[in-house]
């Protein structure tokens, strides 16, 4: 392989498509359209194939080809290729037949899916010079950014709302980045991140940055493919927070596709939302594609309470195109996910991945995804980072003394109950 | 009091750079159509090929979306202000 060979070669506006150099800018200066990497898919598709890319380490970079830096990765080398995980007690328990979980929970270094897009964020960040990098963060792109930049010898800023989850916020504090909680919602911290970046010149992964870090995304929709065995999953069920993570494993999906990876064959692209925050979902079931702004979110799916979603509309396009529906569920049903994902598959998810379970549920009841084709859930971030939405919710732990006696009367006691449930 | 317009940073090099300018119209439409005569170039920078405002860019009037008032047919009145204001990313 030609590591120093580049398969991306600008960056292009969403909107009306004008060609733009790879450099720090988010933005078409025409019409405010979002960039987006621009790749040579006639050139990767002579370089990759199956057998090149299952001979490479088990990380996300074993699809360099398709991720928009121009070097090797400098930044998150170890990050990706988690287990995907066939899930049979779950699918039982849901009434499908075929139930695979994409385990993020597990990502290297800061157990969520950010992992992926950081790294290719600060890899292109240290490609155009930046030595101050930093983002508006819900928290799991802030542990992310703040673990792999002190690894990486980059100073770093993350801002984020001052209420998150005091775990979120350790995990950020402990690399040594600096921690700017803003009063506010996420929406604002965004707003003034915009502020500062065009002030600051420092590179803001997820705003002038952002097209690279986006596409890191798509790791995970390659991921999934080749782990099924060369081959997609009928339905994937995606949470929804600005809508990038549906979007990208839609683009993944095609773009395996389009470089002769994979056949062309029907999918589904799904996305999930708390009811708290799900202008993408609601915009979804009524049949439109204006997201209207939710001002004030009110959930304890704090990562995905984003009022203004900045790929809302693209996320609805990318359901629409593969015939996918959205869904959004309570804080009850968040935790009762959350619980069930535990309790079937052994999996400890965050609240965004109880958003997932639950929304899948109400779309197998529905019938929007039917209970005989293979499903995927993405999930993605580690329940460790929030568990003070569950504290209470599972029960206490049982005290007894240190007696023996104690102990066979508190057995006995299980036994008897085990008995009348058989 | 005239109705005031908020420009954007990224189009303040078609105004003379200057962020806020006055204009006039009973509604949206009339209003961008006269703002294109007082600063040619404008009008295709905030709507599309078809006149309908572009995807990424908003428009407020005294803080209220036009997409949920009545578009660009939104009526105005003497002394409201509008806000043009190019989406943001994030997350």
């Amino acid at each position: 392989m030609s590591e120093q060979q580049t398969f991306f070669s600008n960056l292009k506006c969403r909107e009306c498509g004008r060609l733009y150099p790879k450099e720090a800018i988010h933005i078409c200066e025409f019409d405010f359209g979002p960039l987006e990497a621009a790749y040579d898919y006639d050139l990767i598709a002579k370089h990759i194939n199956r057998d090149v890319i299952a001979s490479r380490p088990q990380t996300m970079w074993r699809y360099r080809e398709l991720l928009p830096i121009d070097g090797s990765p400098t930044v998150g080398a170890q990050v990706g290729f988690t287990p995907l995980v066939r899930a049979d007690r779950l699918a039982k328990h849901l009434g499908v037949d075929e139930l695979y979980i994409k385990n993020d929970t597990v990502n290297y270094p800061t157990l969520s899916f950010k992992d992926r897009v950081v790294s290719v964020a600060l890899s292109r960040a240290c490609e155009l010079g930046f030595k101050i990098v930093a983002c508006a963060s819900t928290g799991n792109l802030a542990n992310s950014v703040a673990a792999n930049a002190a690894a990486a010898g980059l100073t770093s800023y993350v801002l984020i709302p001052a209420n998150l989850e005091k775990s979120k916020i350790v995990g950020s504090l402990v690399y040594g980045t600096q921690v700017i909680g803003i009063e506010g919602a996420y929406d604002q911290v965004n707003r003034l991140c915009s502020e500062i970046a065009g002030k600051y010149g420092w590179g803001f992964v997820n705003v002038n940055l952002r097209p690279y870090y986006a596409e890191g995304s798509k790791s995970m929709g390659f991921e999934i493919a080749e782990q099924l065995g060369w081959k997609l999953p009928r339905h994937t069920v995606i949470p929804m927070a600005s809508g990038s993570l549906l979007t990208k494993i839609h683009k993944a999906y095609k773009e395996f596709i389009k470089v002769g990876i994979l056949e062309e064959q029907p999918f589904s692209v799904h996305g999930a939302q708390a009811s708290g925050c799900s202008p993408i979902a609601e915009a979804k079931k009524k049949n439109s594609d204006i997201v209207k702004p939710v001002s004030k979110p009110d959930t304890i799916v704090k990562s995905l309470a984003i009022g203004t979603p900045a790929d809302g509309y693209y996320a609805i396009r990318s359901m629409n195109e593969t015939g996918g529906s959205a869904d959004d569920c309570t804080d009850e049903e968040v935790i009762q996910g959350i619980r069930e994902l535990a309790e079937y598959a052994g999996i400890f998810a965050e609240t965004a991945g109880g958003v997932t379970v639950a929304c899948a549920r109400k779309l197998i009841e529905s019938g929007k995804i039917p209970r005989n084709e293979s499903i995927v859930l993405c999930i993605t971030g580690h329940g460790l980072k929030t568990q003070e939405a569950i504290h209470g919710h599972c029960g206490e732990p049982r005290v007894i003394n240190p007696s023996l006696r104690e102990f066979e009367a508190l057995i006995a006691n299980d036994a008897a109950v085990l008995q009348t449930q058989n | 009091m005239p109705i005031q317009v908020r420009i954007p940073a990224p189009l303040r090099k078609l105004t003379n750079e200057q962020e806020l300018v006055p204009a006039t119209g009973a509604n949206i439409g009339e209003v961008l159509t006269n703002l294109n005569t007082a600063y040619p170039g404008l009008f295709e920078r905030i709507c599309d090929e078809s006149g309908n405002v572009r995807r990424f860019v908003n428009i407020f009037v005294n803080d209220e979306d036009i997409r949920f008032l009545e578009e660009k047919a939104t009526p105005l009145k003497e002394g409201d202000e509008i806000s043009i204001v190019p989406a943001i990313a994030g997350g």
